[in-house]
C-alpha cells in the first residue's frame, strides 16, 4: 500500500464524502441515504448552533462530571521506574466510561431531528449502558442490540441496561458479538427508519457519523491537552488508547494530531496471538474492505468474507475499525501495536494492586503498553493513558481467566 | 448498448406481461445443487435470474438469506465460484439475463477491473450491490456502466421525488423498487400504495420498474405484476432450497411454475 501524502494538518478530515484518503464513505442500503443525509444536515446545523453546544456543555458538566481529571498514577509510575504516567480518568464519568460524551451529544440530535425511538449496538455493554442512561434521562424508548456471547460474559451491564429500562435484544448469528449486533441494528435501522435514531457507538459507520463520535469524544483530548500543559507545563512524549472501533483513541488523539513532538500509539487486542484468527489487530493483520458503511481496515479473507476475531475484552472484539484510525496508520502519524490476552490480564491486576483503580479491560491493553514503554523511558519524560473506563463489569471474566470462583 | 436485459423486457413488452425475477443464493446448499437448481429456474419460467453472491454480513437481509449464505460459504463458494456458475449455465442458455447480487466487499477485494472483466467473459448481464448507493457510483457503477455491464439501483419508499433523479442517473437495465422499508423477507406492505410509487417512479424513467422484497406467492406476483414491470421473488426460493424434506430442485421447479402463471395471469383483468 503506497503511503498517502503527508497532509498540512491531520486535523481537517474527513472531506465532503466523508472520507479520510480512501477510507470512510457511505457505503449504505438506498433506504438509509435519505437518513444519512438528513443526519449530516442536522448535524451541520447543530454542531455551528451556540444553543446546542450549550445545552450539550451543561449536560456534560453536570450530569457526566466533565472535565475528567488527569490523575498522575504514581504508584505504576514508581513501581515502573521510568517515565511519568498520568491516566485521563474517564472511568470517573456517569455510567463509567468515555461513551457517555457520544450519547450525550447523539441524543441531542436525534431529539433535533425529531425520532422517537432509539437503537444502539453494544460490545461490552458500556455504550450499551449509556444508551440506556440517555434515552431514560430523555423519556425515549430504547432498543439495545448486543452478541449473545457478550450478553453470558458482561452480565451486569445486562442487567444495568434492563434496569434502565432498555430492551435488549440478544444477537446469536456469528460469533454473537458487536459485529453481529451491529448487522442486526443496521437491519432494524432499514426496517424503522421513519421513526428510529441508530445511536452509533464508536468512531465508524457511514459518514458522517466517524466524523460526529469523534467531534463528541475529542473533549477527552481537548481537556487532557490542557491538563498536561497546567500540571506539567509541556505537551505529553507519548499518548496510549485502546482501539476497538477507536472512539476513546480518536477521543484523545484529535488535540494532539499537529502536535508533531507528541508520539501517539494505538493498542489493538492481540488475542492469543497474530499468527492465527485469535485477535481483533484489524491494522496491523487486516486489509482495507467495506464494512458496515465504511471502507476501513478489516479482518478478512482472500475472498472478502468478515472473518470473526477474538478478544478478552468484548468492547475490542471487532473485526474493523473507525476509518479516520485507517488513515492515520496509512499517513503514519499514530502507530498502532497488539497487546495479548495476557499481557493485559497483567496490567489490569497491577494497575488494580498499585493504584488501586480496577480499570476496564479495553483500557487496560492501553496500560499494558505503557507497563512495556515507560521504563525504558527517562523519568522527566510524559505519558498520557487513556483510561477509557472502569473495569468493575469485568470482574467476572477476570475471575473466570484466573480459575476463581465468585 | 443492448443487452441481454434490454432484449428480454423488450419481448415481454411485446408480449404484454410482466417479467418474473427469481432470486437465488449462489451455492447453496452446495455447488451442483445450485446450477441445477439456476438451470431449473429458466426452464421453469424465470424471465431473469438474480444470482445472489453470498457475505458473510448480509446487513440487508432477513434470517433466510441470511442462512443461505451461511450454507454457501460453508459449503466453500466464493466469488470467483460464482461467477463460474454463470458460465455453466450459459452452455445451454445464451439468453436468459443473470445478474449478479450482493455486498460490495467480495467484489473490492477480487479488485473491480479484474471483476468486471471476468463477469462480462461469464455472461453476466447486470449487478446488483446493495451497498453502494449513487454517491459511491465512481467505486463500481461507473466502470461497469464502461464495461457494457447494468447497474440495477434499488429504489426504496425513502427515495423521495428529489432524490428519485440521482437514483435512476446512472440506473440501466432496470430499477429495482423495494416495496418496503425492511429487510428482505419481510411481509408485503400495502399494494396498493407499491403500485402508487411503482406510477412515481415510471414518470421519472423509461426504464422497467420491478418490484420484489415480500412477494411469496403466485397470487402477490400477479397483483403486483399488474402495475409492476417485473415481479422478484427470493426468499420463498430460498426457503425451498432449505427444505430438505423435498428434492429442492423439483421443489423450485413447481414454485417457479406458479409464480410464473402468476405473472401470466397479472394483466388480464386490466386487458381492454
Amino acid at each position: 500500500m503506497n503511503k498517502p501524502a503527508e497532509p498540512n494538518s491531520f486535523r481537517t478530515g474527513p472531506d465532503e464524502q466523508g472520507m479520510f484518503g480512501i477510507f470512510g464513505g457511505r457505503f449504505v442500503a438506498e433506504t438509509l441515504m435519505p437518513l444519512i443525509l438528513d443526519l449530516e444536515k442536522h448535524w451541520d446545523e447543530a454542531k455551528n448552533d451556540p444553543a446546542f453546544r450549550a445545552e450539550l456543555q451543561e449536560l456534560s458538566t453536570f450530569y457526566a462530571g466533565r472535565p475528567s481529571k488527569l490523575y498522575f498514577a504514581e504508584g505504576l509510575t514508581r513501581h515502573l521506574g521510568g517515565a511519568k504516567i498520568y491516566f485521563k480518568r474517564e472511568d470517573l464519568n456517569h455510567t463509567g466510561s468515555h461513551k457517555i460524551n457520544n450519547c450525550l451529544g447523539q441524543i441531542l440530535l436525534a431529539k433535533r431531528m425529531g425520532k422517537t425511538r432509539i437503537i444502539a449496538e453494544t460490545g461490552a455493554g458500556q455504550h450499551g449502558v449509556a444508551s440506556a442512561t440517555v434515552t431514560a434521562r430523555f423519556g425515549l424508548p430504547c432498543v439495545v442490540y448486543m452478541g449473545a456471547t457478550d450478553v453470558e460474559r458482561q452480565k451486569p451491564n445486562v442487567f444495568r441496561m434492563k434496569l434502565l429500562g432498555a430492551e435488549v435484544k440478544a444477537v446469536s448469528a456469528g460469533h454473537g458479538t458487536l459485529k453481529d449486533a451491529m448487522n442486526e441494528a443496521l437491519r432494524d435501522w432499514v426496517t424503522n427508519v421513519h421513526d428510529t435514531y441508530y445511536l452509533i457507538g464508536t468512531a465508524a459507520g457511514p459518514h458522517p457519523y466517524p466524523e460526529l463520535v469523534r467531534d463528541f469524544q475529542s473533549v477527552i483530548g481537548s481537556e487532557a491537552r490542557a491538563q498536561i500543559l497546567e500540571q506539567e507545563g509541556r505537551l505529553p512524549d507519548v499518548i496510549v488508547a485502546a482501539v476497538g472501533g477507536g472512539s476513546n483513541a480518536i477521543g484523545l488523539f484529535h488535540a494532539f494530531l499537529d502536535d508533531r513532538s507528541v508520539q501517539i500509539v494505538g493498542i489493538e487486542a492481540g488475542g492469543r496471538g497474530l499468527e492465527g484468527v485469535e485477535h481483533c489487530a484489524s491494522m496491523n493483520a487486516g486489509k482495507p474492505g467495506v464494512l458496515h458503511g465504511n471502507r476501513t481496515y478489516l479482518l478478512q479473507n482472500d475472498d472478502g468474507q468478515i472473518i470473526d476475531g477474538h478478544s478478552i475484552s468484548a468492547g475490542l472484539d471487532y473485526p474493523g475499525v473507525g476509518p479516520e484510525h485507517s488513515w492515520l496508520r496509512d499517513t503514519g502519524r499514530v502507530d498502532y501495536l497488539p497487546i495479548l490476552d495476557d499481557e493485559a490480564l497483567e496490567a489490569f491486576q497491577l494497575t488494580t494492586r498499585v493504584e488501586g483503580i480496577i480499570p476496564a479491560l479495553e483500557s487496560a491493553h492501553a496500560i499494558a503498553h505503557a507497563i512495556k514503554l515507560a521504563p525504558t523511558m527517562g523519568k522527566d519524560q510524559v505519558m498520557i493513558v487513556n483510561l477509557s473506563g472502569r473495569g468493575d463489569k469485568d470482574v467476572h471474566t477476570v475471575a473466570k481467566m484466573l480459575g476463581m470462583e465468585i | 448498448m443492448s443487452t441481454r436485459i434490454d432484449r428480454r423486457f423488450d419481448k415481454l413488452k411485446a408480449e404484454g406481461r410482466p417479467a418474473l425475477v427469481t432470486y437465488f443464493m449462489g451455492g447453496d446448499p452446495d455447488y451442483d445443487t445450485s446450477v441445477a437448481v439456476m438451470k431449473t429456474l429458466a426452464r421453469s419460467g424465470s424471465d431473469v435470474i438474480e444470482l445472489g453472491m453470498p457475505f458473510s454480513d448480509p446487513m440487508a437481509d432477513g434470517p433466510a438469506i441470511q442462512a443461505a449464505a451461511l450454507r454457501s460459504l460453508k459449503a466453500g463458494q466464493t466469488l470467483k465460484k460464482t461467477l463460474q456458475m454463470a458460465r455453466d449455465f450459459r452452455r445451454d442458455d445464451d439468453e436468459t439475463p443473470i445478474v449478479l447480487m450482493g455486498y460490495y466487499n467480495p467484489i473490492y477485494i477480487y479488485g473491480v477491473e479484474r471483476f468486471l472483466a471476468d463477469a462480462v467473459e461469464a455472461g453476466i448481464d447486470g449487478l446488483i450491490v446493495v451497498d453502494l448507493p449513487p454517491e459511491m457510483d465512481a467505486e463500481l457503477c461507473l466502470p461497469a456502466l464502461k464495461a457494457g455491464v447494468n447497474f440495477i439501483r434499488l429504489a426504496t419508499p425513502t427515495t423521495d421525488d428529489k432524490r428519485l433523479p440521482k437514483v435512476l442517473e446512472n440506473t440501466s437495465g432496470f430499477v429495482y423498487y423495494v416495496s418496503m422499508t425492511g429487510i428482505t423477507g419481510s411481509a408485503l406492505s400495502n399494494t396498493t400504495e407499491v403500485s402508487a410509487a411503482v406510477t412515481r417512479i415510471k414518470s421519472h424513467t423509461d426504464l422497467p420498474v420491478c418490484v420484489g422484497f415480500g412477494v411469496k406467492t403466485a397470487e402477490q406476483a400477479r397483483v403486483i405484476g399488474a402495475s409492476a414491470d417485473g415481479v422478484v421473488v427470493g426468499t420463498a426460493i430460498v426457503n425451498v432450497v432449505a427444505d430438505t424434506s423435498a428434492d429442492p430442485v423439483e421443489a423450485v421447479a413447481a414454485l417457479v411454475g406458479e409464480l410464473a402463471d402468476g405473472v401470466r395471469a397479472s394483466r388480464l383483468a386490466v386487458a381492454p
